[in-house]
């Protein structure tokens, strides 16, 4: 589902670069773990992924079912079904979470070709998805994510990839700044997506959030590389050795 | 948000240098030669049969603004107006005085019907119905005080120097209400005319006030009696047709002790390469327990995309709290003219009395906007509330410039101020001049300001759950003038969305 080939990037601005010829593949049904230091790449790579303007990719290609989404813009990669569960989600004054998840769904609709949601189809749709959250909805008549706390930023996170129902989820870092029931419920939503046409990225520090989303893969990623792949051992080793010995070994 | 769709699809239909009004009436027309003199003043004043009284207020007027300089300190930059080039009076031939909508000749009716402004009265205006008009996350019992359940406005018309027709005139009439233009209230109802013209904004308040004062040529009156809550929405209609024509309106509007009334003004003018003058003067005065709502959707031309032409809007707008526990908001959505130059402002006379100023500056091409208010503190446990959202796209200037202010004797005067501005692009500019002084120690006023860029954090957001770019820009924008759009009548908030979004067309580079 997601080929990512000998992929060079760098910040647009001043042209560090941040990527260094990365590679890996997720397929359709799989849960791929990407773990790394502080400043390894991670979160870099999940706004290339969603396309972010102020990166520039030098050199290689991102496949997603097989065709370069390099020249797509981040609406157009979002109504192609890659979702990008934020690290820091933005704050939109003004906006009631609501009005949000319908323009937004319907936009993706209208990509696709197929009409609006009606109102009540809509309204049900998210009370289902907020109540699966522990989700108040009254909560979503509050602007998006204004005032939210930590963890109601992320449930919110969670509650938009539940409605636009995408093929490639991205989660970067979702466990920072969640409490353990917290974790627990957005891991159990994340769970619930799991699917054999959907593909999921989890990006994280910790083993922590791996023992509620189970990966069948975990990736360390390292100065822009993929330094060493393997299954959830994988990272139970990292857990109790750290990254050094990793990092040693691709030295 | 239907209406993000809706601005979206308008966007797209409308060229930055299509003003969708900018087209012109050929209608024969009755002007007073180019120029200002006192033979123009008698000229206007005897077209418009007024009385000698009048004619005398207005020359004195003009008198004193021969001494008179143009004032600079606005933030705004514009060649020298040459005040002899100008005409002050046109009108729309055979159409001396107000008459019935059947006597209104066909092709005006036409204009208005093109701008989408209904003056029959069985219509209703444009998108207005109000079951199509939801504001999102207004809830009903929010939005009830600003309804009328009717649906109906009754409108003024104004077409260039003169008011060509006001409807439901006479089931305003059965309320007690007075709503006609001005030129027919100095003639019907002198008394009141002569009680409160000038008595806001004095003929030497300033340079384009004392203008506006020797050469004012129509405009609308409103009076609601005592007691009375005007049954419907008023609304008057600006428009200038005429070419190298000045429009200088003045409205009055009075609210007896405990009266209500809620007044829109709307305004557009053709496109055209040169600028014309739009000076006007707008008093309100509110006696004890009166509240008056007074709203403007602004949507002159603003000049083309190198920012030719365009209309110069210099305008003097005052309310005043002249009876106790009386009330006057202004709310603004400014989304046309070249140059806006305007402070709708109150002053809090009467004890507990309260003023809100709630503004949408939107700036795009070359404009030039320098608005704000005054809220003038002089009675006791007087209150005042402004918020004022300024956005600026293009190569735009964007001032919030305002005045607060408590008098000596205004023990607890209270005020809260919001300025937020929001940039779009790195070509534009916004600024915040606030004044505030206290003479005495138990005033409290609050301040807030913040100056945002649409940061590309939050477009990359919105965007990635599928929203594209243009949408994604109005939708943030949307958010941004909620809380002013939210003070509007509920059959404008739509419209004034739209107007937003395609006022900022263009913007997204």
């Amino acid at each position: 589902m997601l080929e990512i080939k000998n992929l060079h990037a760098r910040i647009a601005e001043d042209g560090t670069e941040i990527i260094r010829g990365l590679n890996l593949t997720v397929n359709k049904g799989e849960v791929a773990a990407i773990m790394g230091p502080n400043g390894s790449g991670k979160s870099t790579l999940s706004y290339i992924l969603a396309g972010r303007e102020d990166y520039e990719v030098t050199e290689g290609d991102i496949l997603y079912n097989g065709e370069s989404i390099l020249e797509m813009d981040p609406a157009e990669r979002a109504a192609a079904g890659i979702f990008l569960a934020f690290q820091y989600p933005m704050e939109i004054p003004g906006v009631a979470t609501m009005e949000f998840l319908k323009v937004a769904m319907n936009a993706q609709r209208k990509a696709r070709g197929e009409e609006p949601l009606k109102v009540p189809e809509f309204l049900k749709l998210v009370k289902e998805a907020a109540a699966s959250l522990n989700m108040d909805i009254a909560m979503l008549k509050r602007p998006l994510n204004v005032g939210f706390s930590g963890g109601e930023k992320k449930r919110a996170e969670i509650l938009q990839m539940k409605l636009l129902e995408p093929k490639l989820c991205v989660l970067d870092e979702t466990d920072s700044g969640l409490d353990i029931d917290a974790l627990k419920i957005v891991s159990d939503g994340v769970n619930a997506l799991r699917s054999p046409d959907r593909a999921i990225v989890v990006i994280t520090h910790y083993q922590r959030l791996l023992q509620h989303i189970v990966p069948d893969s975990v990736h360390v990623l390292y100065k822009g590389q993929v330094i060493k792949s393997g299954d959830k051992s994988l990272a139970l080793d990292l857990e109790a050795n750290g990254y050094a010995g990793v990092i040693g070994e691709a030295a | 948000m239907p209406a993000v769709q809706e601005t979206i699809d308008r966007v797209r239909k409308i060229d930055v240098d299509q003003y969708k009004y900018g087209f012109e009436t050929t209608i024969e027309t009755d002007k007073a030669p180019k120029g200002l003199s006192e033979d123009i003043i008698r000229f206007i004043s005897e077209k418009k049969n007024e009385p000698d009284w009048m004619l005398e207020w207005r020359l004195e007027a003009y008198r004193r603004w021969l001494t008179l300089e143009e004032p600079t300190w606005a933030r705004v930059d514009y060649p020298k107006i040459d005040f002899q080039d100008i005409h002050y009076y046109a009108a729309p031939k055979n159409q001396s005085g107000p008459k019935s909508l059947d006597e209104v000749d066909p092709e005006l009716l036409k204009v208005y019907e093109k701008l989408g402004i209904p003056l029959k009265e069985q219509e209703i205006l444009a998108g207005v119905q109000k079951e199509k008009a939801p504001v999102d996350g207004l809830s009903d019992e929010d939005a009830s005080d600003n309804v009328y359940k009717s649906g109906r406005v009754a409108v003024d018309a104004v077409f260039d120097s003169v008011s060509v027709v006001t409807t439901f005139k006479e089931e305003l009439a059965k309320a007690g209400v007075i709503f006609c233009s001005i030129s027919e209230a100095i003639r019907e109802h002198p008394e009141l005319v002569k009680k409160y013209l000038g008595s806001v904004v004095p003929t030497s308040d300033n340079f384009y006030a004392t203008l506006n004062s020797a050469v004012f040529t129509d405009g609308s009156f409103v009076f609601v009696p005592k007691g009375v809550r005007c049954p419907m929405e008023l609304s008057t209609y600006f428009r200038i047709n005429e070419k190298n024509t000045g429009q200088f309106e003045r409205t009055l509007i009075i609210a007896e002790e405990g009266a209500y009334v809620s007044y829109l003004e709307g305004c557009t003018a053709p496109q055209r390469d040169e600028n014309q003058l739009h000076a006007a003067v707008v008093e309100l005065v509110a006696l004890d327990d009166a509240e008056i709502k007074y709203s403007t959707v602004q949507n002159w031309y603003p000049g083309d995309a190198q920012g030719k032409g365009g209309i110069y809007n210099f305008v003097t707008k005052r309310g005043d709290c002249r009876g106790h526990r009386s009330k006057i908001s202004w709310t603004q959505v400014e989304t046309g003219s070249a140059i806006t130059w305007k402070y709708p402002s109150c002053i809090l006379r009467g004890d507990e009395s309260q003023g809100n100023f709630y503004s949408i500056a939107v700036s795009n091409g070359y404009q030039q906007v320098d608005s704000g208010t005054k809220m003038i503190h002089l009675g006791k446990n007087t209150k005042s509330r402004i918020i004022s959202k300024g956005i600026a796209a293009g190569f735009s200037q964007n001032t919030y410039r305002g005045q607060v202010s408590a008098h000596r004797k205004a023990t607890n005067a209270r005020n809260f101020t919001n300025c937020d501005s929001l940039l779009i692009g790195d070509q534009c500019g916004a600024h915040t001049v606030p004044y505030m002084e206290a003479k005495n120690a138990t005033a409290k006023f609050e301040h807030e300001a913040t100056t945002s860029k649409i940061s590309e954090d939050q477009k990359f957001y919105v965007m990635q759950r599928g929203i594209p770019e243009e949408e994604a820009i109005a939708l943030i924008v949307n958010g941004f003038v909620k809380d002013v759009i939210q003070e509007l009548p509920m059959e404008f908030a739509v419209e004034a969305q739209k107007l937003i979004g395609i006022s900022l067309e263009g913007s997204v580079g």
